[in-house]
């Protein structure tokens, strides 16, 4: 059944998904935009700390360099956003290499604060950046959205005004981004390295006895992740058209929303971070007016989460139902005939 | 010493743990195809040994040739997939992957296989190693004896020349030994060479053809199984019975 359902149903909800911006209201295709970018990070989150076992708690680092690099290819260089967004997911994966030398180091717990560190040492750094508008932050330039590359297009396509052509762009490459990474995760974690990287979360030790090597595949996923990461921040800074290194690297809003999402939705499976999302934008709709509350619930519901239901929901469904729509395991060749002689 | 025609040598292998001297002065050379076993008291260094010619510890003098190639600064990848296979003492399978998928993982990368390669390999071992049917079950949910097997169909599953068991009869009753023993023969035959720590004495002796032993980290004897349980001094000092 499973092999039926999915090819099916998943093309049927991406073309749903892409249809929001010709018949939605611009409020819903905004509300949208940011439930499809939360999700790629938190894609980009779980491949990290659920296969590759690397708990960062410092995402935001990439997020707000990846936004602040997609800012100076435009301020300063002069570059469409659109390219600006490739620069920000390479400079954001050219940066992991050192954080990787030195969070590397450290495992576990400390991993997780070393990374935080990290994040944080680099809101710091990019606050003295004058020409971006030191800590107080700066906008794009009037305009530069507006006449992206694309913005024309999508205009003749759908009609409207300006700024909602560049909303439905923006929507449009968050949900290309979605479709892309978990066809890419997917393909990855099925591929002979995905197989290790798994080996290697569930026994390092064991991992090189068989000649994996866990460095590698992980400083591959952190690096591969940090450019996925990088490139969403951009995204996210394009459409909001304002940064300041308080909101481009804000640990709430670009990892513990995430990590909520992951836990929730189930750590360590491929459709996690999605059923995550959706339940997460739905206490949000419901609670949002609450304020402080709603943290609190939030909080909460992860906690009873992490306690109670372990895999997550997308987890316990599968463990209820024994139904996978996205199985990453090898099945066994069937046994041939015994040929003994 | 006749290091050529080893396919895996020692040569004065030493290693300290502060001033804890865990492996003094080891050396000897495994012919190929040969099964050698090692036994000795707990903490004698037999592990650590193993540790030692897998690259999980790099000793602080001596050399570890393979094939006559001194692979000393080598990592325990590289060793893998150089022909050095193990099993550990705990068993250490990958939890959450299938007991094929645990195959795998060691055929692609140990084995060097190819995707279109390794799945008949790893089928192969499965029924050599009685785990075929239990093929796609996750490998943490498996009783001792699964375990044991897993051990060793994955160290199989890289294709080593050299395959060190660590006390993988330990644990186990008597028909699961006799079983466990029939394939480790059964892998024997095939070629591959077998070094074998175990203190289940009449296991290990129906499999080697030398027996070293090793006490305080010196290797105290090594030769004829026979010869060796019937010198005094092994008698005295491993089985404990009065010279």
């Amino acid at each position: 059944m499973g092999k039926t359902f999915t090819p099916l149903i998943l093309p049927l909800l991406v073309l749903g998904m892409a249809l929001v911006p010709v018949i939605g209201s611009r409020a819903l295709v905004q509300d949208l935009f940011m439930v499809l970018c939360l999700l790629v990070l938190a894609l980009n989150w779980n491949m990290l700390a659920g296969f590759a076992g690397l708990v960062s708690v410092g995402q935001q680092a990439f997020v707000g360099i990846g936004a602040y690099a997609m800012f100076a290819s435009v301020i300063l260089w002069g570059m469409d956003p659109l390219a600006g967004l490739l620069v920000g997911g390479l400079v954001a994966m050219a940066l992991a290499v050192p954080v990787a030398f030195f969070t590397f180091r450290l495992n576990g717990a400390y991993f997780a604060i070393g990374t935080w560190v990290v994040a944080d040492i680099a809101r710091l750094a990019f606050s003295q950046w004058k020409a971006l508008g030191g800590g107080t932050g700066t906008s794009l330039p009037k305009g530069a959205a507006q006449e992206m590359l694309g913005v024309a297009t999508v205009r003749g396509l759908i009609g409207g005004s300006k700024a909602a052509a560049v909303d439905a762009l923006t929507y449009w490459l968050a949900l290309a981004l979605v479709v892309v990474l978990l066809l890419a995760s997917w393909a990855f974690l099925r591929s002979r390295m995905g197989l290790g990287l798994q080996a290697v979360r569930d026994n390092a030790l064991a991992a090189r006895a068989v000649g994996v090597d866990p460095l590698r595949l992980k400083a591959l996923v952190f690096l591969l992740t940090a450019f996925g990461t990088g490139i969403c921040g951009g995204l996210l800074f394009i459409q909001i058209g304002r940064i300041s290194p308080g909101a481009a690297f804000s640990l709430l809003d670009w990892t513990a929303f995430v990590i909520f999402i992951v836990v929730i939705g189930g750590i360590g499976t491929l459709p996690g971070p999605v059923i995550g999302v959706l339940v997460f934008y739905g206490l949000e709709r419901l609670l949002a007016d609450y304020g402080t509350v709603y943290l609190i619930v939030l909080g909460l519901i992860g906690i009873a989460i992490m306690l109670f239901a372990r895999r997550g929901l997308w987890g316990g469904f599968v463990q209820r139902t024994g139904l996978d729509p996205l199985p990453l395991s090898h099945a066994a060749p069937a046994a041939p005939a015994p040929t003994r002689s | 010493m006749g290091g050529a025609m080893a396919i895996l040598s020692l040569q004065n292998v030493s290693k300290s743990f502060g001033a804890l001297k865990v492996t003094q002065e080891v050396s000897f050379d495994l012919a190929p195809g040969e099964a050698l076993g090692i036994i000795g008291p707990n903490g004698a260094g037999k592990s650590t040994l193993f540790n030692l010619i897998t690259g999980n510890l790099r000793p602080d003098q001596g050399a570890i040739l393979l094939d006559g190639r001194d692979v000393t600064g080598e990592t325990p990848m590289q060793r893998c997939a150089s022909g050095i296979g193990r099993s550990f003492q705990i068993p250490q399978p990958f939890d959450h992957l299938s007991v094929y998928e645990n195959l795998l993982v060691a055929a692609r990368f140990g084995g060097r296989l190819t995707a279109a390669e390794a799945p008949a390999h790893c089928a192969d071992i499965l029924r050599r190693t009685g785990l075929a049917a239990l093929a796609d079950r996750k490998a943490g949910g498996l009783p001792l004896l699964n375990r044991k097997r897993l051990e060793l169909a994955r160290a199989m599953a890289t294709r080593p020349r050299v395959i060190l068991l660590d006390e993988i009869a330990g644990g186990l009753t008597e028909g699961e030994c006799v079983e466990l023993v029939a394939t480790i023969c059964d892998i024997h035959a095939q070629g591959t060479a077998i070094i074998w720590i175990e203190h289940v004495l009449h296991a290990l002796t129906s499999v080697v053809s030398r027996l070293m032993v090793l006490n305080f980290g010196r290797m105290l004897m090594i030769g004829a199984p026979d010869a060796v349980m019937a010198a005094p001094e092994v008698r005295e000092i491993y089985l404990g019975i009065e010279a």
